[in-house]
């Protein structure tokens, strides 16, 4: 039997014994594990299901075996990931360290930080946050003024960040800052670690139009780190950024999962006629929603066959986080259009929780295309990056 | 999933390029339709085609072709487009090969396979008789004579069907108008007495015919597969003919765009090329994105006639929706961009702008593929 047929067979029992009952079923979004130093496990199944698949290396699988990682090559990623959908396996861990600060560290940290960082992360022993956009420095995100000062034997960070994702349950945070202010503005920022609990940071949850509060603002107050959590070189830290951004629009437009089935939806609350949608106009942007939903599939599966070992996802990025993000926004809006005047609660009687539900994420989805870098900011890197339209 | 050409594939798809752009540029096509050929194709350059096996590519080796599959013809389809080659591809191996391998019995496939491989066979699929694509709307009448069939009525967008040896063509042996039931296939000569063809010139020029049928007398063996059962073939090679259909539109689409980019780079206004605008360049990044996207199931729909036929439906549909779209978008964007002299006949970008209206017409619109792909899916 050829090697990667055994590793198909061997992986297949192993998931077969190891993966929970629970684990086998849709994950609720409250069900969802990110792990942590506070982290908690609304269903106790999640915490074994989370130990089991960390002590093989599985919550990381391509990373190298010496930071626990799972040392798989391609091939046996693809089959792993197979496997886990097969049996309907629900993903052990959620973590920006895993999507986002894992592979840019594997890039450019130093051996000491390796060691430190990546077995945690591998474990969901730490939470990590992203200290990126900041009040006056979204879009322009190169803009961004939160300084580090030189003090000899470590850095004093003073500043403000906004819009970072889950700041209140971080732990630790990865943070652009300002460490030469005199310098063109892309070279005067470094890429920084250190400790959410450190002396002098502060988080204050921003509520959405959603009702809910996934964003902070984060405000940094003489914080001292010291000067082995920089990563990469001095002044060296927009490469850094610019390829975890690379890596974060992999993940978001990776992220969608259809719990819903737009047609079903419709069927339900408009009714149907020889088995077809009644309102014809809704079905027509069902059937070009859900064409566009499968070309897109087909393209993300095209870029990852393409795509070398090693090669990190490049300016194609950018692509599918525009059309990931625009098509997710396109899908909320047919779904509010099918429930009609049951999408229009906000909480209590009169409304289903589904139908709650829905209201909530399609006021969130409206951020899909803000966050990680506006749509007109994608748009701009294709342009340049991909097209090469001058300036 | 082939989602990637293969080496094979790869090298015949640089072959093809090698070859068109050399010998079927642009300026050939504009050459055609400046001299009013009768053809409307080079017959010495569909030799040429058929030397380098481009006429047997789907044919199997035991009958003298290449059996190289769909993805093969795609990627050679994808490179006329680029060129807006004139060739009888689409009618003669897209359709007519198609519906011989398809419903063909082993007398017939004997008979037209190795002479479509030698490139000595053109063949054209008369179907459509209205304004708008739909292949169950069939009134054209076939009578039961003694000997065979009695044909009669009248069929419009018979791609090269004025040149044609051979047309399959659909006919109703039974059941009302709209019905899939009751419809035939025929193969009838091109110079059967009682059929009268008529050339149309159409707005891209591309080649294709009005023909009649008055009491036009076909054997018994004329029939492909099994009467009153047309129908099912019939789809089967349309969702050929979309697919590949899509390959060539996909290869128009990329040149238009590639032209357009070059030109946002080189024309100057205001002291500054016009690529440097921002509400150009966003319109741009878009149309790549939707380019990229439909490379992406051009890909995939081709390699699914050979190896997943449960999904070349819904595929066709998607595929040939997509491209019908996105075509269209790109080259109205090309007139656009280029500005005045996009207008101009002598500027090459008109000949996209009509190609792709009338691709988008041919084998159903996006409208028509997103009812079907609706359908296909349950709702």
């Amino acid at each position: 039997m050829e090697a990667i047929e055994k590793f198909r067979i061997e992986t297949r029992e192993w998931l077969e014994a190891n993966c929970l009952d629970s684990m086998r079923t849709p994950q609720p979004e409250n069900e969802v594990v990110w792990g942590g130093r506070n982290a908690s496990f609304k269903n106790p199944d999640s915490k074994v299901w989370l130990e089991r698949m960390a002590e093989r290396g599985w919550t990381a699988p391509m990373w190298p075996k010496q930071y626990g990682g799972g040392g798989l090559n391609k091939a046996e990623f693809k089959i792993l990931r197979e496997e886990m959908a097969a049996l309907k396996c629900r993903s052990p861990l959620a973590s920006f360290g895993l999507s986002m600060l894992g592979p840019v560290l594997l890039e450019f940290a130093d051996e000491h930080q390796k060691m430190e960082h990546l077995p945690k992360i591998v474990k969901g022993e730490i939470r990590w946050c992203q200290g990126y956009s900041e009040p006056g420095s979204g879009s322009d995100l190169a803009g961004l003024q939160t300084r580090a000062e030189d003090m000899g034997d470590h850095y004093l960070v003073n500043g403000q960040k906004v819009w970072t994702s889950y700041a209140n349950h971080a732990d630790w945070i990865f943070c652009l800052v300002r460490t030469d202010p005199t310098a063109k503005k892309q070279s005067g920022i470094s890429f920084l670690l250190f400790d959410m609990n450190d002396p002098g940071v502060e988080t204050r949850p921003i509520k959405l139009i959603s009702g809910s509060s996934p964003f902070c603002e984060v405000f940094f107050d003489n914080v001292k780190v010291p000067k082995r959590n920089l990563v990469g070189q001095l002044n060296g830290g927009w490469t850094i950024a610019k390829r975890l951004l690379e890596h974060e629009r992999a993940m978001i437009s990776d992220m969608w999962s259809e719990t819903y089935s737009l047609e079903g939806l419709a069927k339900e609350y408009l009714g149907e006629q020889d088995e077809q949608i009644s309102d014809p106009l809704l079905r027509d942007r069902i059937a070009q929603l859900n064409m566009n939903t499968q070309a897109f599939q087909l393209t993300l599966d095209r870029a990852t066959e393409e795509l070398k070992s090693g090669k990190g996802p490049g300016a194609a990025s950018a692509m599918f986080k525009l059309y990931g993000t625009e098509q997710n926004k396109s899908r909320y809006e047919i779904l509010i259009s099918s429930l009609g005047a049951q999408s229009l609660g906000w909480s209590g009687d009169g409304f289903s929780r589904k139908e709650l539900g829905i209201t909530r994420e399609w006021l969130r989805s409206r951020g899909n295309s803000i966050e990680g870098g506006t749509s007109e900011v994608q748009l701009n890197i294709i342009a340049k990056r991909i097209l090469n339209l001058p300036d | 999933m082939a989602l990637v050409l293969t080496e094979e594939q790869s090298l015949l798809k640089e072959t093809a390029n090698e070859f068109l752009q050399k010998n079927a540029p642009i300026t050939e096509f504009r050459k055609l339709r400046d001299e009013g050929n009768a053809d409307g194709f080079s017959r010495e350059l569909w030799q040429e085609m058929a030397n380098l096996g481009w006429t047997g590519i789907l044919v199997p080796e035991k009958f003298g072709g290449l059996d190289f599959g769909y993805p093969g013809l795609g990627v050679i389809l994808e490179e006329t487009g680029r060129t807006l080659a004139a060739t009888p591809l689409v009618s003669t191996v897209l359709l007519g090969c198609s519906a011989i391998q398809l419903g063909g019995i082993p007398a017939q496939c004997e008979e037209f396979l190795p002479t479509i491989a030698k490139g000595n066979c053109l063949m054209a699929l008369a179907f459509e008789e209205g304004a708008h694509h739909a292949p169950n709307r069939i009134v054209t009448n076939a009578k039961k004579t003694s000997n065979g069939f009695q044909i009669d009525g009248e069929k419009v967008l018979v791609l090269d069907g004025h040149v044609a040896d051979h047309l399959i063509v659909a006919a109703r042996t039974s059941g009302a108008a709209d019905e899939s039931d009751g419809i035939t296939l025929f193969l009838v000569k091109g110079d059967a007495p009682g059929m009268n063809r008529t050339r149309t010139a159409m707005v891209d020029s591309r080649n294709s015919a009005i023909v009649r049928f008055n009491g036009v007398e076909v054997g018994k063996e004329a029939v492909i597969g099994e009467v009153d059962q047309g129908y099912r073939i019939l789809e089967q090679v349309l969702d050929r003919g979309r697919i590949g259909l899509s390959a060539e539109m996909l290869g128009s689409t990329q040149e238009v765009f590639g032209r357009t980019i070059a030109y946002l780079k080189e024309r100057k206004q205001f002291d500054v090329p016009i690529g440097s605008f921002q509400a150009l360049k966003h319109r741009a990044a878009w149309m790549f994105c939707d380019i990229e996207l439909s490379i992406s199931v051009v890909l995939d729909a081709l390699s699914a006639i050979d190896e997943r036929p449960e999904d070349v439906p819904a595929m066709a549909s998607l595929t040939k929706a997509r491209l019908s779209d996105t075509f269209f978008h790109v080259s109205n964007e090309a007139i656009q961009m280029h500005g005045g002299i996009g207008m101009t006949d002598e500027a090459d970008m008109g000949f996209f702008l009509k190609r792709a209206r009338v691709t988008q017409h041919l084998f159903g619109d996006a409208p028509y593929h997103r009812n079907r792909y609706a359908l296909l899916g349950g709702y």
